[in-house]
C-alpha cells in the first residue's frame, strides 16, 4: 500500500536510509564552496578541503596537486561510501545499488574502446575510468576488433550482456559506430532499470519514473543535437530514443525529424518543464544546454531525496554532482 | 428463531466466558507487545545509523524508544488487572446473562487495549525515526518532533484509560 511502507522499510532499509541521510551532512555546503572560489593554488583547495569530509582523502597526496588527482580522490569517497551501502544492503536494494553501477560500466566501455580505437596505451585508460565501473577483465577490451567479438570476449559474462541485443553487427569499431552503440547500450539499460523500479512499485517506482523519464528525454535531446549534420538517418535516430518518458512517443517523432537546434527548441517547448530549461537559452547556443540540464536533474534529485521511505540512489547521484563541480 | 443466524448465535452464546477473558487478556499483552517491538526497532535501526555521523543524538533519541516501552507497560499493567477480575462462578450459572456480559467486558477490555497499544506502537515508532534522523542534521529539530511524539503516545493511554473503565463492568454473578 502506498503511504503505509514506513511500517516495513526500516526491516531492511532503515540502517541503510540513515547511513545515508548522514552523508548527505558532508556534502559540502555553500560557504565550503564561496572558500574553495577564493582559493588561488591548488594547495589552497587541499587545505579547505581537509576540513571537510574529503580531508582524509587528501592528505596524503604530495605536494604538486593536479586538479584530477583531487577529483580521483573525492570520488574515491564516493566509491567506498558506495561500498559500504553496497555491502549491507539486503535484495532488492542490493539490485537498485548495482544498477546504479550499469551506468558507469558503460561509459567506462566505450571509453576503452574508443581509447583503444586513437591507439591509446591501455593502462592510461584504465586509470580514467570510473571506479564505480569496473569489472574484471575490462583491460581485455582493448583487444576486439568488431562489436561482436567484443561482446563474446568480453561483455558476455558482465551485466551489460542483455543490453548487447540489440547492438551486436560485424561492423567494425569506429568513431560512429561507437557512439551508437554507448547510446544503444544505455537506451536498454535505461529501460531495464525503468521496468525494475516498476516493479518494485510504491514511492520508488514514483520516483524513479520521474527522475529516469528526465534521463531518457534529456538523452534524448542530446542525441538529436548531436546528431544533426551527421550521417545518422532519422531511422537510426528514432532507434536510439527509450520507450518511455514524457517525450515517448509523440516528442520523439518531432525530435526525429529536427535538422537543427531551433527546430528541436520548437519541438521541446510544448512541454512545460523543458520549455523553462530551453528558455533560458538565446537563440543559436547549444554548450549551455547541457549545464541547464545537469542544474534541473540536480535539482529533481534534492527533491526526491526529501522524502523518507524509498531506495537511495540520490546521494551517490548528489555525491558525484558534488565531486564534478569541484574543477570548475 | 429457526434461521441460520441463529444457529452461530447459539454457538457464541455456548462457549464459556472463561475463554472470552482468558483470549482478552493475552490479547492485552500480547498485541501490545507487539506494537511496542515493532515501533522499538523502527526507531532503533535508524537511530544506529544516524548515529554513525552524529554520535552526539544517541542519549537524547532514547526518549523516543522509551515511548515505545511506555506502550508494552501499558498492556501489563492492563493484564495484570483484567486478571484480577477474573472470579470462578459456579457451573450453574455460568451461561448467566451476567457472567457472560464480564466475560465479554474483560473480552473487550483486552482488545480495546491491545490494538491501541499496537498503533500507538507504530505511530512513535515512525516518528522516533524520523525524529532521530532530523536530529542528526539540526539539532533544534528534536524538541518540536518530541512534541509530535507526546501527542502520538496520547493515543496508547486512551486505550488503557477505555480499558479500564471497561473492565469495571466485570462483575460476576455472586454465587463466587
Amino acid at each position: 500500500m502506498y503511504g503505509f511502507e514506513a511500517m516495513t522499510f526500516n526491516i531492511h532499509g532503515g540502517y541503510l536510509e540513515a547511513v545515508v541521510r548522514g552523508h548527505r551532512s558532508g556534502l559540502l555546503t555553500a560557504a565550503d564552496y564561496n572558500n574553495l572560489c577564493q582559493c588561488e593554488t591548488l594547495d589552497d583547495i587541499k587545505m579547505h578541503l581537509s576540513a571537510t569530509e574529503y580531508g582524509p582523502y587528501l592528505q596524503n597526496e604530495p605536494s604538486p596537486l593536479y586538479t584530477t588527482t583531487i577529483v580521483e580522490k573525492c570520488t574515491l569517497k564516493l566509491v567506498d561510501e558506495y561500498k559500504h551501502m553496497l555491502t549491507q544492503a539486503t535484495e532488492p536494494l542490493s539490485t537498485f545499488l548495482e544498477y546504479i553501477r550499469y551506468g558507469h560500466m558503460i561509459d567506462n566501455v566505450v571509453l576503452i574502446v574508443t581509447g583503444t580505437l586513437h591507439e591509446r596505451d591501455v593502462q592510461e585508460l584504465l586509470e580514467k575510468c570510473h571506479p564505480l565501473g569496473m569489472f574484471d577483465s575490462i583491460a581485455s577490451l582493448a583487444v576486439a576488433q568488431n562489436m561482436r567479438e567484443l561482446y563474446r570476449l568480453v561483455l558476455v559474462d558482465t551485466p551489460l550482456a542483455p543490453y548487447f541485443s540489440e547492438c551486436i553487427s560485424s561492423e567494425d569499431l569506429d568513431d560512429m559506430n561507437i557512439e551508437i552503440m554507448r547510446n544503444t547500450l544505455y537506451k536498454a539499460y535505461l529501460e531495464d532499470f525503468y521496468r525494475f523500479c516498476q516493479k518494485l512499485g510504491g514511492a520508488t517506482a514514483e520516483i524513479m519514473s520521474d527522475l529516469l523519464a528526465f534521463e531518457a528525454d534529456r538523452r534524448a535531446v542530446n542525441i538529436t543535437i548531436n546528431s544533426i549534420g551527421t550521417e545518422l538517418t532519422r531511422d537510426d535516430r528514432r532507434k536510439l530514443y527509450s520507450n518511455f518518458g514524457l517525450l515517448y512517443p509523440y516528442g520523439q517523432e518531432e525530435l526525429a525529424v529536427c535538422e537543427d537546434i531551433d527546430q528541436v527548441r520548437g519541438a521541446m517547448e510544448k512541454y512545460p518543464p523543458y520549455q523553462s530549461i530551453f528558455s533560458k537559452l538565446t537563440y543559436g547556443e547549444s554548450q549551455i544546454l547541457d549545464k541547464a540540464f545537469y542544474e534541473e536533474e540536480v535539482k529533481r534529485l534534492c527533491l526526491a531525496f526529501e522524502q523518507q521511505v524509498r531506495f537511495q540512489e540520490l546521494p551517490i547521484q548528489i555525491d558525484s554532482c558534488a565531486i564534478r563541480n569541484l574543477p570548475d | 428463531m429457526v434461521t441460520s443466524s441463529s444457529s452461530w448465535a447459539r454457538a457464541l452464546v455456548q462457549i464459556s466466558p472463561y475463554t472470552f477473558s482468558a483470549i482478552g487478556i493475552a490479547i492485552s499483552i500480547g498485541v501490545s507487545v507487539l506494537g511496542a517491538a515493532w515501533g522499538i526497532y523502527i526507531t532503533g535501526s535508524s537511530l544506529i545509523g544516524a548515529a554513525i555521523k552524529a554520535p552526539r543524538i544517541t542519549s537524547k533519541n532514547l526518549i523516543s524508544v522509551i515511548f515505545c516501552e511506555a506502550v508494552a507497560i501499558y498492556g501489563v499493567i492492563v493484564a495484570i488487572i483484567l486478571q484480577t477480575k477474573l472470579e470462578s462462578v459456579p457451573t450453574s450459572k455460568m451461561y448467566d446473562p451476567e457472567s457472560l456480559r464480564a466475560g465479554y467486558a474483560i473480552f473487550a477490555s483486552g482488545i480495546i487495549v491491545g490494538f491501541a497499544n499496537l498503533v500507538c506502537g507504530l505511530c512513535v515508532g515512525i516518528i522516533g525515526s524520523s525524529c532521530a534522523l532530523s536530529d542528526a542534521q539540526n539539532s533544534s529539530l528534536f524538541v518540536k518532533i518530541l512534541v509530535i511524539e507526546i501527542f502520538g503516545s496520547a493515543l496508547g493511554l486512551f486505550g488503557v484509560i477505555v480499558g479500564i473503565i471497561m473492565s469495571a463492568q466485570a462483575t460476576w454473578p455472586n454465587g463466587a
